[in-house]
């Protein structure tokens, strides 16, 4: 059973702002989808490797070799706001 | 020392008597490393410190959209060399995972790093104790991830400053099991792993650069006690003296708090150097959830175990090795032999030495004395002085046959510092050469003999306590060239004997 303050934990991990009105709904989604997910589990997988990566490959390296990187300028475009060749930000005091 | 009066902030002072303790320390270290490759981990930006705010990045360390993740080769390999030095396992299925938080350092709002199937596991180091016993401290695991950016609080304008250059300079973080006992464990398990982390070259090691920085879970429990207490986190410690002081206030917090009837929260803590305390951070309601999941963006590794061999195979030999055979090799005792082997070049720098003489005692007082004095104090390395081995033989034979005073030859070895030319031209040069010959020795003594009426008279009649006074005279008299065992001799002769 999936709760309302389980979504709202959940958004909040996300730093989404839910309402009320809005949680109730988006708690009987995800009801459904973890009942989709039940019906998953009870499948015999027990013959099945676990895997992590969809394709059947592995050990796709770089070498240790230095390529250009982007300019200050070209870095920063995306930035909100920037000051002093930095990406500015509110303040975080931890 | 029994009684250790420490934090004093907030009207409290912390001690603790010692002799009847009561509770046990239980302490477990995080050490997050940055290895020294030429790229970053997942990308061709490159991994240095000091460029331009935001010059060092790119699509991918800046987790733009569409950019993949490749691993770097050499980071792989660093980490398997680290894991078999600490003599961790190498796991046969290497994954890596998404742990996910929120934070301005992050661009991609998660962390590329290992979950459940880091590099290296179940390994341990043995840190020789001072009662000449070793201890085994574990290591749990050893796992491969990225570096986050660097924020800059600007207090001026009221925000704070995000530099993604650091962002995916690739980290090895190395945990301990909870093993160690006291701040004084702690301190000297970090001492042989940084020590074991340089003689294998993979990184800086530099903790006021933070390519080196260290964590620590500290709790205590009743002497006798074997379930664990309730840990806390200390974070925020810039030097090992800082780990160990960090760690020591926590003891006696934790004491006082207990002692007191009270209850340890779980909780981090940050440690503030110029008040030497420690404040909470966060306790546990807010702790994180990370969330980890499989990277689909990385494959997963398997590292043959023919390149396992190989990098086994490369290991250079290991401090505490090194140790032990310096001291039987040389007869070196366990003091002297650690100084020689506290760095990969002064190790290497006296065994060059031994191969051209053999008076390795003094080799050693030449290299641990002189040696490391000018390199602390100019903070140099090795490297950078114009010593070499052959040399510094040349100056310790000169000193070994009497043509030069002891602190003479201390004076040829700082101009033997800073020029290339020859032991013999430098002592020509200066003209620093110990007079030995008999006829200028005895003109010296003549004149000591009349300045010093007293002394003399004093030893004539049979207290020789002043005859140190008059060698130093003569010394004195001659800069330091005199050979003193000789002005000796001839002062005896002439006073006592006459
Ligand atoms: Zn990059």
């Amino acid at each position: 059973m999936i709760s309302e303050k389980d979504v709202k934990y959940a958004a909040s991990l996300s730093r989404i702002h839910l309402s009320d009105e809005e949680a109730k709904p988006l708690t009987k989604d995800l009801e459904k989808i973890l009942h989709y997910v039940e019906k998953l589990q009870k499948l015999d997988v027990s013959k099945v490797e676990p895997t992590s990566h969809v394709l059947p490959i592995k050990n796709v390296y770089r070498e240790d070799k230095v390529r250009s990187s982007l300019s200050q300028e070209e870095a920063l475009k995306i930035a909100v706001e920037k000051i002093k060749g930095s990406y500015k930000v509110p303040k975080v005091i931890e | 020392m029994n009684r250790v009066p420490i934090g004093t902030k907030s009207g409290l002072v912390y001690k603790m008597t010692i002799e009847n303790k009561q509770f046990d320390t239980v302490i477990g270290l995080e050490v997050h490393l940055q290895l020294k490759t030429q790229s970053k981990i997942f990308c061709g930006c490159a991994n240095n410190f000091g460029a331009e705010a935001n010059s060092q990045v790119c699509p991918v360390c800046l987790g733009l959209p569409g950019s993949l993740p490749v691993l770097n080769k050499k980071v792989l390999e660093y980490a398997v060399k680290i894991g078999l030095a600490l003599n961790c396992k190498i796991n046969s299925y290497i994954k890596f995972d998404r742990k996910n938080y929120y934070y301005p350092d992050l661009p991609k709002a998660y962390q590329i790093s290992q979950y459940d199937f880091p590099v290296c596991y179940q390994g341990f180091v043995l840190v020789p104790q001072e009662s000449s016993t070793v201890k085994k401290v574990g290591i749990t695991r050893a796992h491969i991830e990225e570096d986050a950016g660097k924020l800059i609080h600007d207090n001026e304008n009221n925000c704070s400053l995000v530099d993604y250059n650091r962002t995916g300079t690739p980290l090895l973080e190395i945990v301990t099991e909870p093993d160690l006992r006291s701040a004084q464990e702690a301190y000297d398990y970090l001492q042989i792993l940084k020590l074991t982390l340089q003689y294998l070259d993979v990184s800086d090691c530099d903790m006021e650069k933070g390519s080196l920085r260290c964590d620590a879970n500290i709790s205590i429990r009743p002497v006798g006690e074997t379930k664990l207490g309730v840990k806390t986190e200390l974070k925020n410690m810039n030097s090992f003296r800082a780990v160990k002081a960090a760690l020591t206030f926590e003891e006696n917090r934790q004491t006082q708090v207990v002692k007191a009837g009270g209850k340890i929260t779980q909780e981090t803590r940050l440690w503030d150097e110029a008040k030497q305390m420690s404040i909470t951070m966060r306790s546990k309601e807010e702790a994180h959830d990370y969330r980890y999941f499989p990277d689909p963006d990385l494959t997963p590794f398997q590292v043959d175990s023919s390149v396992i061999e190989q990098i086994r195979k490369s290991l250079p030999e290991l401090p505490v090795d090194k140790w032990e055979r310096i001291k039987k090799e040389y007869g070196l005792n366990d003091y002297d032999a650690w100084i020689l082997v506290s760095s990969p070049e002064i190790a290497a720098f006296f065994e060059e030495c031994a191969k051209l003489h053999t008076n390795y005692k003094n080799i050693c007082n030449w290299i641990s004395g002189s040696l490391m004095q000018e390199i602390n104090s100019r903070k140099l390395s090795l490297g950078d002085l114009r010593i070499t081995p052959r040399r510094l033989v040349e100056l310790i034979l000169k000193a070994e046959d009497g043509t030069l005073s002891n602190l003479v030859a201390k004076d040829v070895f700082r101009y033997a510092l800073e020029t290339d030319k020859s032991i013999d031209e430098i002592i020509q040069e200066k003209g620093l050469a110990q007079v030995s010959d008999s006829v200028t020795l005895e003109k010296i003594v003549d004149e000591i003999i009349t300045q010093n009426e007293n002394a003399v008279r004093q030893i004539k009649n049979g207290d020789e306590k002043p005859l140190g006074f008059l060698v130093g005279q003569a010394m004195k008299k001659t800069q330091g060239k005199a050979n003193p065992k000789k002005i000796g001799e001839i002062l005896k002769r002439r006073i006592i004997d006459a």
